[in-house]
């Protein structure tokens, strides 16, 4: 980086990324304290450090082979290509380290940016994993998770990026799939996943009653879940910014023109995205709180769900539509979720099927009709967006990236004995025996403090 | 006497690649790293089992 031109580009780009992990980890900060608001006390504990160890898991493992695969599988394997060649993502490449650039047989950017711009596909790693961690809630056993954690935080999504949400993967290529702020590639996959294992894991005891109505098990402190929920909202900034290549030359041919850009380097603004950010947030609150007659669980879920409804094309819709996308999208959530719930047996204890699964079909879809006939990518040569593509793509992601996945994983899980706890711990909870311990512990120094 | 690929700042910064010790060990690192996350998962999902069974007698008590 010898010219201060190329060094600030480069920089910027270094310091941009980074900022967004900052704003990412609040999503994780938001979900672990989500999740414990809604499990009972008896519960607390195990659900905080189930969530909490797939941050350690998902990075190490992301670092192992997901960052690799994203690079490596934009053409399948196998639909439309071979394995692409990815030096710097293997995680024995000298890149993937503290590195100054020289000798690298890359651009000097690449050896700088790397690091952050892997630890912003990890944030979205770890997010995908949450998704699905707090709708199987005390039952599920840790380790159980903690495999399935792996297998849809650096494995799956990270498939369903390649192949949808990479400038040349094969989805957009031949599909036209778009998908710029992520509705199938994280949230409807991570839903789908979540849906998979919730029908092999089964609902918690007394979820539902001997004539199969379902009782609701409500958060227990709605104080923690409406932080917890605020918290992702503000994550959720970092997330939308992490989407975004801050600064590309965007004009093809002759000339140069510089610009944000969405994932698959088409040009964007971030005033485009933060107008429909906070308008399809807004929708979905409005709609949350209509359609759940002013259920504050629902209504704040609903923003999230009316964001993710809109993303698919939230690079280029206008504010109001955004809004209409994320109300319809979140009426279509809500009573799914409950059509599920009673016919299925389904026990999503927070609703995380239908914020992120559901609505983030939704959006999918909608984009393909929304946004017919724009160019899926700067290339001319791919498809241009339509709605056949989007629904096949967005049953790619919910169905066979997701659904798929997580039923066979935790069937195989389930053959080993290992996936749900027992039912005598389930009925006690799985802090109670701890609970006791520290009691007797504390009695103990009290004891000794007295004599 | 160094473990980096560099003894010091005062060369070409440019030219300078990897700044991490012990370059060339990336392949046995990677190696070990994913021997322990394997090892972690077994002996985590023993310690569980073998914590679920003692809280499974205890509530049967």
């Amino acid at each position: 980086m010898s010219d201060q031109l190329s060094s600030l580009v480069t920089i910027f780009t270094e310091f941009y990324y980074w900022l967004t992990v900052v704003l990412m980890f609040f999503i994780h900060v938001g979900f672990c304290l989500y999740e414990v608001a809604a499990s009972r006390h008896k519960n607390h504990l195990h659900t905080l450090m189930k969530n909490t160890m797939l941050i350690p898991l998902v990075t190490i493992t992301f670092f192992f082979f997901g960052w690799w695969i994203y690079f490596a599988f934009p053409n399948g394997p196998g639909i439309i290509g071979g394995l692409v060649a990815a030096p710097h993502a293997v995680p024995w490449s000298d890149v993937m380290g503290a590195h100054m650039g020289g000798g690298a047989d890359l651009e000097n950017g690449w050896a700088r940016i790397n690091g952050v711009f892997w630890a912003a596909f990890l944030l979205f790693s770890w997010t995908a994993a949450s998704i699905v961690s707090g709708s199987v809630i005390e039952r599920i056993t840790s380790g159980g998770f903690w495999i399935l954690a792996v297998a849809i935080g650096s494995v799956f999504w990270i498939i369903d990026a390649a192949w949808g949400w990479h400038a040349d993967g094969w989805m957009v290529q031949l599909l036209g799939y778009h998908d710029a702020y992520a509705s199938g590639v994280i949230h409807a996959i991570a839903g789908g996943f979540a849906l998979g294992v919730l029908v092999v894991l089964g609902p918690r005891i007394g979820k539902f009653a001997a004539d199969g109505t379902p009782r609701n098990i409500n958060p227990r402190n709605p104080w923690l879940a409406a932080i917890g929920l605020f918290m992702i909202y503000a994550g959720f900034w970092g997330f939308y910014v992490a989407c975004n290549v801050p600064m590309w030359d965007v004009q093809a041919g002759d000339g140069v023109f510089y610009s944000a850009t969405n994932i698959y380097l088409a040009p964007t603004t971030l005033s485009a995205i933060t107008f429909n950010f906070l308008m399809s947030l807004a929708g979905g609150m409005l709609a949350g709180y209509w359609v759940s007659k002013g259920d504050a669980f629902w209504t704040y879920s609903s923003g999230l769900a009316g964001i993710i409804a809109a993303s698919a094309g939230n690079d280029l819709y206008h504010p109001i539509q955004a809004m209409f996308i994320a109300i319809v999208g979140v009426i279509v959530m809500y009573k799914m979720h409950y059509w599920v719930e009673r016919r299925f047996k389904v026990d999503d204890a927070v609703g995380a099927v239908a914020v992120h699964g559901y609505a983030g079909f939704f959006g999918v879809v909608v984009a393909g009709f929304m946004l017919w006939g724009y160019p899926s990518s700067p290339n001319p040569d791919y498809a241009a967006i339509n709605p056949l593509g989007q629904f096949i793509g967005a049953v790619i992601m919910f169905g066979v990236l997701g659904f798929l996945p997580g039923w066979v994983i935790a069937k195989i899980i389930h053959a080993c004995g290992f996936l749900r706890i027992p039912r005598e711990v389930e009925i006690a909870g799985l802090d109670t025996a701890a609970n006791a311990e520290l009691e007797a512990e504390a009695q103990a120094v009290a004891a000794a403090e007295r004599n | 006497m160094t473990t980096g690929d560099f003894a010091n700042w005062a060369g070409a910064i440019a030219d300078i690649g990897p700044i991490y010790p012990f370059v060339g060990m990336e392949v046995p690192l990677v190696i070990a790293g994913v021997i322990f996350w394997i090892a972690w998962h077994i002996r985590m999902i023993r310690q569980e089992s073998g914590k679920l069974e003692e809280d499974k007698q205890k509530a049967a008590r």
